[in-house]
């Protein structure tokens, strides 16, 4: 193909963007727009499988049957989430291996947010309320991206999310009106997640390289910092009710912009998670690699005993 | 060792309705497929029925040849009732 040819197709391709068509599987499509579907569709689904653990942490520990039967169907939701997301990826013609070889190598990153620890039950309902509300914000917006299986995977993820954030809030709201003792794990728990759930939004947008084009191909419908601003708006009159205080001496009503004006994040510290030196990176990576490693004899067993059945339909048929 | 084969997954969300497909999964055969698929998309009553088949089995249009595939269908516009022309007296047709 000429370098002019390709430029018409790719033009012809982004008005069909620009006139809200979905792209499905199979159709043609800039190479530059498949590689980056599959390193954020797939890093989307890195996230939800890693986002299990910190929570798996705390099934055998809820505090009654009602917490864990929620917590339980909750990471189940994740993992489901996870596979919605593989499978898009799928579509666009790399394998579920090589996916998790790039996940367990340390070649794909995950959302940064879990490599934080979960050391109290009062982070169950913060990352519920706070990290589930932040991934909201994102995946609803990403409802109208443009490539077809994502789009349908993130529509399907969003009717499930919200049960998510409710069950989160509730554990705070019920820590919140306990005893002093309660309330101030409630309060200390969302000290520890406040500043790194302001940070899953990303860099600031003078700093994120990829928004313009991503702007284009509807993976990114606003921008970090609009997201990041519409999520202290929403999340500061919940806190309210809680009888929270944000951990920000910073954060003011601002009258003129109709916007809560807040503090700067340390950029210095979001740096370092995403390069892998964050309080749990290693052990995250660990515990997903010993999962997979040792789940290899169940899948093998698997494909073992479908071919013997199949084997054995074979020979009926004889 | 061998990687689990890719499924396509049909629902049928209540009967009168159409199975629709609504994702795929990885399973080792048949019957994993089904149990992973009901575990998967009918967590909260999305489905009364569920078909799984195995992806390698579809076969597929060409999405480049869409053009020959399907525009013949647009220049035969008498397969559509507005194409005749009635007196506007004439009722219930
Ligand atoms: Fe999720
Ligand atoms: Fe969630």
């Amino acid at each position: 193909m000429s370098e002019k040819e390709l430029k018409s197709l790719e033009d012809l391709f982004q008005a069909r963007i620009d006139r809200d068509e979905k792209i499905e599987p199979k159709e043609w499509m800039p190479e530059k727009y498949r590689q980056t579907h599959i390193r954020q569709i797939s890093q989307h689904a890195h996230s939800e499988i890693v986002g299990m653990l910190p929570e798996a942490n705390w099934i055998t520990r809820a505090p009654s049957l009602r917490r864990k039967v929620a917590l339980l169907a909750k990471i189940q939701d994740e993992g489901g989430h996870g596979l919605y997301l593989y499978s898009a990826a799928e579509t666009l013609g790399i394998s579920r291996e090589e996916m998790y070889e790039q996940l367990h190598s340390g070649k794909a990153k995950y959302s940064s947010i879990f490599n934080y620890p979960a050391v109290t039950w009062a982070d169950m309902g913060a990352v519920g309320w706070l990290v589930d509300g932040a991934a909201i914000m994102n995946q609803v917006a990403l409802m109208g991206t443009s490539y077809g299986p994502y789009a349908r995977a993130m529509v399907r993820i969003c009717k499930e999310e919200s049960f998510h954030q409710r069950q989160g809030y509730e554990i705070l709201l019920t820590l919140c009106n306990g005893t002093p003792e309660q309330k101030a794990m409630a309060q200390d728990a969302l000290n520890r997640w406040w500043w790194p759930s302001l940070m899953m939004f990303g860099p600031k947008d003078a700093e994120s390289p990829n928004t313009e084009q991503s702007v284009k191909w509807k993976l990114k419908r606003k921008t970090n910092d609009e997201l990041r601003q519409q999520f202290v708006d929403q999340t500061v009159p919940q806190a309210n009710i809680l009888g929270l205080t944000i951990p920000d001496p910073n954060l003011k009503w601002n009258e003129e912009r109709k916007h809560y004006d807040f503090g700067d994040l340390d950029w210095n510290e979001f740096w370092q998670v995403v390069k892998g030196h964050g309080p749990c990176n290693k052990q995250r990576l660990e515990a997903r690699k010993s999962a997979w490693e040792k789940g290899a004899w169940v899948r093998d067993a698997a494909v073992a005993y479908a071919e013997k059945q199949e084997d054995r339909e074979l020979k009926k048929a004889i | 060792m061998k990687n689990w084969p890719l499924w396509e997954v049909f629902i049928r969300s209540k009967n009168g309705l159409e199975h629709r497909h609504c994702g795929s999964l990885h399973a080792a055969d048949a019957q994993m497929a089904l149990q992973n698929a009901r575990d998967v998309y009918t967590r909260r009553m999305e489905g009364v029925s569920i078909w799984v088949v195995p992806s390698s089995q579809i076969t597929a249009s060409n999405p480049e040849l869409n053009g020959e595939t399907f525009e013949p269908a647009m220049d035969k516009a008498y397969r559509h009732p507005t194409f005749y022309e009635l007196p506007d007296e004439l009722k219930h047709m």
